[in-house]
């Protein structure tokens, strides 16, 4: 019953978002207020019906109702609440239904903001957004509808997969999609912004924080699901380069560029048609996403199950979206020079350079993941691309960037002189190049790799430092958000170059094979494996190895890695022990069992050092984001705005 | 043991299933030099069979196999290269993470470096029409 | 105009590049092996039957010959198992097996179970021939001409098309050796 509930809940926001589609922006076309108001209402029932859909899906899982076909693929008898609560996302159909619902809730969230702004304009960006809504309700109910039955039920379900039953992964897919989604904002204020031919300045003031907040939910979302590879795969590496990865990383990219262009074209009007082209690429990229992970195009380690039929829906789907916007592109852009002119020197060149740069790698990223498919297409043989490409690639288009960043605050729009900015900057940097040597020589960690990271890290570190200090003492009211914001997400780049250097170069890591009662000794620290025991959870047996690691005889952790074996799935898994440190990670996998009669085990031990800074960086990159975003400057901006149409409509008055 | 094979088969041929264990083997290594050697070559020779994982990533048989016979050409003082044309002879470049410098390839190594100069040159080209606004 | 229409254009490519590379997906998942048009690499291994009794593949030289990868641990090998009768029947070529990362006792009981249709088997437990051979998965199939070139490999399970293709190479194979 409840999933033919969700059946009608989910057509009901199809009928509420094709009439979003169509009436607000006929009414914004033909200048009529009460089509145009009807958006807002389209929107909340919209938001409401996919909110039900949602819920009775979870009311599924929550109830074992396995005649849901959705339901009896991922979930379990044995399965506890919140990992059926969280199931929900574990496949591609329930994964889609919280595409919708997110989508939902943040045309919501620009509907209520949007208040003071143009009737006219933010018809048109809802609308825009219930045309991908229709895109994404059709591809649901068409080819992957979540509510499917299947009659007769089984006794039980299949099981979630393993690798999903955990806690990163309850989180790692919610706010990679708000990211994702959260680029169908500034898709829909840049197509918005085209349809009406408003002097550019203005939508992409208005677009700002929606676009920072969904590059800074994206930003967590990805460093989520690298944190989560790192402890669930057993593998210790943080990022493979792998194709779903890139997926996900490339309107990352783009989105980094975006912000910084949208700062120029607010600003000072320039590049208006390369900020328009760059919010097209940011959420058109996240669609591609959304089509490699689900399409079986390219093999992946953590691909959904393939689907062609899929594939074709959301190609079809691009097709229309991202075709139209860049149609629209073609004929609408501003084909003329608007703005302040600059010289070669000014803070307009240095965000050029950025986006020169972080549109490169993104291009970069889809080379490299899409040329073993031109390849074998053109018949020349089968190759892979790999870490190795992406990694020498990356870090040469990012040693630039790095250097120049912390200029780029300090230089002035317009006009500005090199050695203006650069002078009160030679102490900043000298200090940041002796400390970084200072500390390799403490820490013993010469290695190229080291000692450019910590050059490169200390450098953005001390140089938005320098910068807040700079403002903090010439500004009366103190440092405004935007600029606190922007230095707190530079500094975070900071503190992950730092991270990766490290991790990258002074990794310790060693396969060993251990009898209970055996001891390693391990960069100063002694493991030793009291004992391997088999313990039972809610739904699976492992066999447990209990270590004591000591430093200097004194013990300092309990580590206990598993080895599960799940009783529906019947897969095995390697469930890490970690001991996380600000400045190292203890990581013990446990392997198989070499010898039965010692119940000899290998066993993988690494020391990572400074890790939890890439994740940290990355933290700070999004609150930076949040900061910026929550700047009063774009609530100030509204209420002129709204005050400005009241004056304008004030002697209509009788 | 055997389980692993039969679901290894139907990862294979059947299903696009996760091999979800982990490669952990303890070898003798005479010197710091050739384990760090065989890290890293493992890391850049992918497991033909896998979904996309290094030697060094995969449990699968054939991963173990090949580790095991990259184990042996290292303690038989083979170079690096000589490693990687072993696996090429055997398997194609398929199995090099790092595609060689060949014809086909060029678009992919030279690719990003071209669109830098691109991007450089119309940025460049930017600046200068943009300086005139400034002047005027 | 153009300029504006650029990025149209190389979307337009993407998606192109996209749908032939969905419609061959299947296919690539099979890696070619360089091997072929090569020598196949001179092995000597024991046989299943008679381990003592080592088995060439250099010996085979003069008449072209099938060589197939299977295991007792293999499901897809049992998928296959009718063609490789009907291959031994109607081929006129002798098919030999390749028993690859298995128990001797397990492939026996296997092959009584099901039935040993192979002209003999060469026994690789360790699977280092496996790797000389370029081998990454289990049921492989070579085609060897009778200069002892490999002429082709199909790789997976043969079913009925993979079947006709396998004995019209056989048939190709056979007339190149009778001129």
């Amino acid at each position: 019953m409840i999933a033919e509930l969700g059946q009608v809940f989910l057509s009901l926001a199809l009928i509420l978002s094709l009439v979003l589609a169509t009436v607000p922006l006929y009414g914004a076309h033909q200048n009529k207020p009460e089509l145009m108001r009807m958006a807002h209402t389209l929107v909340i029932g919209h938001f409401v019906f996919a909110l039900a859909a949602y819920l009775a899906l979870t009311a599924a899982f929550l109830n074992h109702d396995f005649t849901v076909a959705y339901v009896a693929t991922n979930s379990n008898l044995l399965l506890p609440w919140f990992y059926r609560v969280s199931a929900v996302w574990g496949g591609h159909e329930g994964s889609l239904l919280l595409w919708i619902l997110m989508l939902a809730g943040w045309m919501v969230l620009v509907s209520v903001f949007s208040k003071n702004l143009p009737r006219a304009f933010v018809a048109r960006v809802l609308s825009v957004m219930g045309m991908i809504a229709v895109g994404f309700l059709l591809f649901t109910l068409l080819t992957s509808n979540p509510f499917d039955r299947l009659l007769p039920g089984p006794l039980d379900g299949q099981d979630l997969n393993p690798l999903l039953q955990d806690p990163g992964m309850i989180f790692h897919p919610p706010l990679l999609y708000m990211g994702y989604v959260g680029f169908a904002v500034a898709f829909g204020f840049a197509i918005a912004g085209l349809l009406g031919g408003r002097v550019e300045s203005q939508w992409v003031k208005w677009s700002r924080p929606w676009t920072l907040m969904a590059w800074a939910f994206l930003t967590v979302g990805i460093a989520l699901g690298s944190w989560w590879a790192y402890y669930e795969l057993g593998w210790g590496g943080w990022w493979f380069w792998d194709p779903v990865e890139n997926a996900s990383f490339i309107p990352w990219l783009i989105g980094t560029a975006l912000i910084h262009s949208q700062a120029v074209t607010e600003k000072r009007g320039a590049f208006p048609a390369w900020t328009v082209l760059l919010a097209i690429a940011a959420f058109s990229m996240s669609l591609l996403g959304t089509f490699l992970v689900r399409s079986g195009v390219l093999t992946s380690v953590h691909a959904f199950a393939n689907d062609p039929e899929r594939g074709m829906f959301i190609l079809g789907f691009m097709v229309v979206v991202t075709g139209g916007a860049l149609l629209l592109y073609a004929l609408r852009a501003p084909r003329i020079m608007t703005g302040k002119g600059f010289d070669f020197m000014s803070k307009e060149t240095m965000l050029l350079l950025n986006n020169v740069f972080f549109a490169v790698s993104a291009a970069m990223v889809l080379l490299g993941t899409l040329y073993p498919l031109v390849i074998d297409l053109m018949g020349w043989g089968q190759i892979s691309v790999g870490p190795p490409y992406f990694g020498a690639m990356f870090i040469l288009l990012m040693t630039p960037v790095v250097m120049l960043m912390p200029l780029g605050p300090f230089s002035r729009w317009g006009q500005d002189n090199l050695w203006r900015v650069m002078f009160p900057m030679l102490a900043t940097l000298a200090g940041a190049l002796l400390a970084a040597l200072v500390i390799v020589a403490w820490l013993d960690a010469w290695s190229w790799r080291a000692v450019t990271g910590w050059m490169g890290g200390l450098w953005l570190i001390a140089g938005s430092a320098h910068f807040l200090f700079d403002r903090h003492r010439s500004s009366r009211f103190g440092v405004p958000r935007h600029q606190l914001g922007m230095a707190l997400a530079h500094a975070g780049v900071g503190v992950f170059v730092i991270g990766v250097a490290m991790v990258e170069s002074a990794t310790y890591e060693r396969d060993v094979r251990l009898e209970p009662g055996q001891t390693v000794e391990v960069a100063g620290l002694a493991f030793t494996l009291d004992e391997v025991v088999s313990v039972k959870g809610p739904n699976w047996i492992a066999e447990e190895a209990r270590f004591s690691v000591r430093r200097d005889g004194a013990l300092i952790e309990k580590m206990t890695p598993q080895k599960r074996r799940y009783h529906q799935s019947g897969q095995t898994m390697t469930q890490v022990a970690l001991r996380p440190g600000l400045f190292q990670d203890l990581y013990v996998a446990m392997g198989e069992q070499m010898d039965e009669q010692t119940n000899a085990w290998s066993m993988r031990i690494h020391i990572k050092p400074f890790i939890r800074w890439i994740w940290g960086g990355a933290l700070m990159l999004a609150i930076g984001a949040t900061l910026a975003a929550s700047d009063k400057r774009y609530r100030l901006a509204r209420k002129q705005q709204a005050a400005a149409v009241d004056v304008n409509a004030a002697p209509s008055r009788p | 043991m055997k389980l692993r094979f039969l679901c290894w088969a139907w990862c294979v041929w059947i299903l696009s299933g996760h091999v979800l264990a982990s490669a952990i083997e303890p070898l003798p290594f005479r010197s710091e030099l050739e384990e760090i050697r065989f890290k890293s070559l493992a890391e850049e020779i992918r497991c033909t069979v896998c979904q996309n994982q290094s030697l060094a990533d995969s449990d699968a048989p054939l991963a173990q196999d090949l580790r095991q016979e990259l184990f042996a050409m290292i303690q038989d003082g083979r170079s690096d290269q000589e490693i990687r044309n072993f696996m090429v002879e055997r398997y194609g470049d398929f199995v090099l993470y790092k595609p060689p410098l060949a014809s086909h390839t060029l678009l992919l190594w030279g690719g990003p470096g071209v669109l830098l100069l691109i991007g450089l040159v119309a940025s460049w080209r930017v600046v200068r029409q943009r300086r005139r606004l400034l002047q005027s | 105009m153009i300029r504006l229409l650029t990025p149209l254009v190389v979307f337009i490519g993407l998606i192109a590049l996209l749908i032939v590379g969905m419609q061959s997906a299947e296919e690539r998942k099979r890696v070619d092996s360089p091997l072929l048009g090569r020598p196949i690499p001179n092995l000597e291994l024991p046989r299943l039957h008679e381990p003592d009794n080592k088995a060439r593949t250099d010996e085979r030289l003069g008449e072209p010959w099938v060589l197939n990868v299977w295991g007792s641990w293999c499901q897809s090998c049992r998928v296959e198992h009718p063609y490789i009768l009907k291959l031994s029947e109607n081929a006129g070529v002798p098919v030999v097996g390749f028993n690859w990362k298995d128990e001797r006792a397990d492939a026996l009981r296997w092959l009584r179970q099901f039935g040993d249709a192979w002209a003999y088997h060469m026994v690789d437990f360790e699977g280092r021939a496996a790797i000389d051979l370029g081998v990454y998965g289990a049921p492989e199939t070579f085609l060897i001409d009778h200069r002892g070139i490999i002429r082709h490999k199909h790789i997976g399970p043969i079913d009925e098309q993979s079947y006709a293709d396998l004995m019209v190479r056989i048939g190709t194979l056979r007339d190149e050796a009778s001129q």
